[in-house]
């Protein structure tokens, strides 16, 4: 029987508000072990949330950009269970009535585009970190991540391939990164996936038991984890057994899934109203205001750079898989307006750069004017492409202006008749031998001369100028 | 020996600013009185001399500077369950025996800006899950009116010591009674203000929704004089109203002709005592004198309140309390295996029997499957109640009831008793459901010469007219100067 695979994922990602979702502490990562945290994220006796409502507006903008119903009313509810790294034993969530819900985002996929539903999105505090001695039995508690604010987004069982989970996920991560709510770092934890995953016989609709998917920390990962989970369920169903509803981790040394916990062993989490918390009201006013500031988003993007600026839809891909780059493309082209060319350099030389210093765009030192003016040069012959790549690099290094660097360093192309036509009568002199196999038809010594004449001017030697004047003088020559 | 310790805080404040007396004077006073009959009356868990003499002392050179607040320089006691900065705060429970909170709660913060000298805490119910003061870890508190009754609870000790002239006035929190029940069991004055009204931030949690704050005093001048204290918004306190509190001073000794108290039938049918049904008569007999006018109403589903109760309070009380687990602060069991014996054996021995009782009454309500016929139905009458007590206050000003069913019982009467104990709250329970400010006065002596309190309860942030009422009743009936006897009945 062939089957097909239903999947759904659970992403959680932690907002990018300066203090935590119920207390003023900082949400700065990597500082020393509970040092940001206070009697409230610590779980004392006595103390109250008092909601972030910065953490609120966010949530709003990543339901809007889901196109997901906000609901004016919605309230907190506590989840209760027992683990170290949580101090009160509950978390604060949401439950019967989340912030948003009935939402869908447009995913690429190998068949086209599809529509993968959004069940809700609602908001929540993180839990804090548990860390093991390595050499003593004894674990440790790290609150800094306690009460940071969170968003969980739980998508419909709507995609059918871990490819299309995959792309789903990335879809999703840069709204969120380009939302500047969230910043997407997946090995600090800062956007996280759980799955779940079932089999039905193809062209049935009835759902199979599922399995729940944690522990996977990459792109890669997810990708890797369901394909694992989804052929171990092929097995067990074609062998004719039954899957058991569970929660698997997924190992990623092994590539494969272990048991963590059964449907029977699963909590109860005791949801009900937070009393320490009103019901929160979002006035229709304030969403209309915050669906202005929403910036244009990476699929709307890509659609009008193609239209636009007349790009192949790959380079629109590419570009506007991060806000800022694509923003700084834009710049870029206001003041060069070629864009294929822009694109063409960005993709390469100025990706390469960025990808080899790990340097973010804040980092940068070279302005997108700056750029400009280095891809004007080419295009007016002032520099060779050739060229252009080493004073990039020089740019990238300084931040000085490209009219600049070519100044000093005396790379300016030669385009002068006379001195190019010194350098060529100098090599056609000293190479006698050439000359003959030339004149006696062997044309591709053609290509022995260019080499020489662009290695006797370092390089600066305007190709196409040289190219003609080669051939000028040479059949100067022949007829001579 | 000074009689300063069974002054009011209204007369002792004149004292002070007549330059009759100082803080200090007034602190050792009340410190002398607490040495004399706390081996009997056993109101405090905590006390600390020298912090309270030097409070006083920094009072007094606050009033001598002319920087001082009205109630500068009174002593007062703290419930066990308000965070009290670097002391010790136990709750009543062996769980927080040895904690002490890194903040101060913010009614606390109110009264060290005040400058009040806070002598130190006061004993209560586990938890505050009592209507006794029993289940304390540290044992009970006794009623200074017969040494072998409960001084009720959970705020037995701050009821207590206020009536045996421990503390000038006194600070408890409600969540069913645990304030009005103790102020009527030893004959003080108590107020359950308005849900909202006082801060709860640093006031341990038992049931978040149904907590309040409120004082204790010996006269209802002073419980508008420590209402104006405690009573504002808090921004860390999310249900805390932004209301603006009116002086609560300027109700006292006002004229209360022309207002209208209603007397529900369901309270009335639920009187059972012929004492308690004396002194309600009889108090009604006072406020008729004042011109106040009577009518009959209805609550009909008051009835329902106790139950309702006992799903909402226990719900939220389990969910509370899951945080006390030998992980971060407070008591953690010796020789465990492992997490969760560490859990299970520090909660085993860390909470009394009542406190469990009441967190798996709690956990079970909450569980998947019984969420819909529990929570969610008491949540659904408490509405009911809401909207009942909101009709009735559109035809009068107050509600007028007993606070108990009957004077203070003895010790290790209702303990063994969960069922009997949870009915002494039946006139007190509505009033939280309904988040309504409610008072209990000295309404007169029972038979045995104990005193019996009578409860007015007044629509959501109309504690004034508690004030104006209790104050026009005090004036005319004088029956809050009865004082105990400090002796075995």
């Amino acid at each position: 029987m062939e089957y097909e695979a239903v999947i759904g994922l659970e992403i959680h990602a932690q907002l990018l508000t300066d203090s935590k979702a119920f207390c003023s502490c900082s949400t700065r990562f990597g500082a020393q072990p509970n040092m940001n945290t206070c009697p409230i994220c610590q779980g004392m006796p006595g103390t109250l949330p008092v909601f972030n409502r910065k953490a609120l507006e966010f949530t709003i903008k990543m339901a809007l950009a889901c196109n997901c119903r906000i609901n004016e009313f919605s309230r907190f509810a506590r989840k209760n269970y027992y683990y170290p790294d949580l101090p009160k034993n509950y978390q604060i969530s949401q439950y019967e009535l989340p912030i948003s819900e009935h939402g869908w985002v447009m995913v690429e996929t190998e068949s086209g585009q599809r529509k993968i539903g959004i069940t809700r999105i609602h908001m929540e505090e993180d839990a804090g970190k548990l860390v093991h001695d390595e050499f003593k039995p004894v674990s440790y508690v790290d609150l800094n991540r306690t009460g940071v604010p969170l968003i969980e987004i739980v998508s419909e069982p709507d995609m059918r391939s871990p490819e299309e989970a995959a792309s789903y996920l990335k879809t999703l991560h840069s709204v969120l990164v380009y939302l500047r709510i969230c910043d997407g770092n997946m090995e600090e934890g800062s956007f996280r996936c759980d799955a779940n995953v079932s089999l039905r016989p193809v062209g049935t609709t009835a759902l199979g038991t599922k399995t729940e998917l944690k522990n996977m920390n990459s792109f890669r990962n997810v990708q890797r984890g369901l394909q694992y989970e989804i052929e171990r369920h092929t097995d067990v169903l074609r062998d004719g057994g039954r899957i058991v509803q569970e929660t698997r981790l997924f190992d990623p040394v092994t590539g494969s899934t272990v048991s963590m916990r059964s449907k029977e062993q699963a909590h109860d989490y005791r949801y009900f109203p937070d009393p320490d918390l009103l019901p929160l009201h979002v006035p229709e006013e304030w969403v209309d205001q915050i669906r202005q500031t929403l910036p244009e988003l990476p699929a709307e993007k890509k659609e009008r750079f193609i239209s636009e600026f007349g790009i192949p839809s790959y380079d629109a891909g590419v570009l506007t898989a991060s806000r800022e780059l694509a923003e700084y493309f834009e710049e870029v082209v206001k003041s060069f307006n070629n864009p294929k060319s822009v694109s063409n350099w960005i993709m390469t030389e100025f990706m390469r750069a960025l990808k080899a210093d790990e340097k973010s765009f804040s980092q940068i030192f070279v302005k997108p004017s700056q750029l400009a003016s280095l891809l004007q040069m080419i295009e007016e012959g002032k520099i060779s492409g050739k060229i252009a790549k080493t004073v990039f690099d020089d740019m990238w290094a300084t931040g000085e202006d490209p009219a600049k660097i070519v100044q000093e360093k005396g790379l300016m192309q030669v385009s002068d008749t006379s001195e190019l036509e010194n350098i060529i009568l100098q090599i056609l002199k000293d190479n006698p031998n050439e000359v003959s196999k030339y004149l006696s038809g062997k044309t591709q010594v053609m290509g022995f001369f260019v080499g020489q004449a662009m290695k006797a001017s370092k390089g600066k030697a305007n190709p196409g100028m040289l190219n003609k004047l080669l051939a000028e003088q040479l059949s100067k020559l022949s007829q001579g | 020996m000074s009689d300063l310790f069974s002054k009011s805080a209204h007369e002792l404040m004149s004292l002070l600013r007549q330059g009759k007396t100082s803080s200090v004077e007034i602190t050792q006073s009340v410190l002398d009185r607490i040495k004399e009959v706390e081996p009997d009356v056993r109101a405090f868990v905590s006390l600390d001399e020298e912090a309270a003499l030097e409070s006083a002392r920094r009072a007094d050179s606050l009033l001598a500077s002319g920087a001082s607040s009205p109630l500068t320089g009174i002593p007062i006691a703290i419930k066990d369950n308000m965070c009290f900065k670097g002391r010790r705060t136990t709750c009543g429970s062996k769980i927080l025996e040895n904690f002490k909170p890194p903040y101060n709660a913010t009614v606390v913060e109110k009264l060290e800006r005040e400058g009040m000298v806070i002598l130190g805490s006061a004993n209560m119910d586990e938890f505050a899950m009592g209507s006794s003061t029993e289940t304390s870890h540290w044992g009970p508190t006794r009623n200074p009116w017969g040494l072998d009754l409960t001084p009720g609870g959970s705020s037995g000790g701050s009821a207590a010591s206020v009536a045996a002239c421990e503390t000038t006035v006194s600070l408890g929190s409600d969540t069913g009674g645990s304030i009005r029940l103790p102020a009527s069991y030893c004959g003080v004055s108590g107020m359950k203000p308005t849900y909202g009204s006082v801060s709860r931030f640093g006031l341990v949690a038992y049931a978040s929704s149904l907590d309040q704050i409120g004082p204790f005093a010996r006269d209802v001048n002073d419980i508008a004089l420590l209402l104006n204290l405690i009573c504002g918004h808090d921004p860390m306190d999310s249900t805390s109203a932004p209301v603006n509190h009116p002086d609560f001073t300027a109700f006292l000794n006002t004229s209360v002709g022309g207002m209208t108290i209603g007397a529900p039938s369901q309270f009335l049918e639920k009187i059972e005592n012929r004492d308690v049904e004396n002194v309600l008569a009889d108090a009604k007999r006072v406020f008729e004198d004042l011109g106040v006018k009577f009518i009959e109403l209805s609550l009909p589903h008051l009835d329902y309140g106790i139950a309702a109760y006992y799903v909402i309070a226990p719900c939220e009380a389990s969910s509370n309390l899951a945080r006390y687990d030998g992980v971060k602060y407070g008591f953690r069991a010796p020789d465990v295996e492992g997490m969760i014996d560490m859990y299970c054996k520090s909660r085993a021995a860390g909470f009394g029997q009542e406190v469990k009782r009441r967190i798996m009454l709690g956990t079970y309500a909450l569980s998947s499957g019984y969420y819909d016929a529990y929570y969610l139905k008491a949540a659904k009458i408490r509405t009911l109640i809401t909207e009942d007590f909101k009709k009735a206050f559109e035809s009068c000003d107050a509600i007028l009831c007993p606070t108990a069913p009957a004077p203070a019982f003895r010790i290790g009467e209702k303990i063994d008793d969960p069922m009997q104990m949870y009915l002494t709250d039946v006139f007190t329970i509505p009033v939280n459901m309904a988040g309504l400010p409610g008072i209990s006065i000295p309404g007169g002596l029972s038979s045995e010469g104990l005193p019996i309190g009578i409860q007015l309860i007044a629509s959501h942030f109309k504690e004034s007219k508690l004030i104006q009422l209790s104050s026009a009743f005090q004036n005319c009936a004088k029956r809050h100067l009865a004082r105990p006897s400090l002796k075995v009945n």
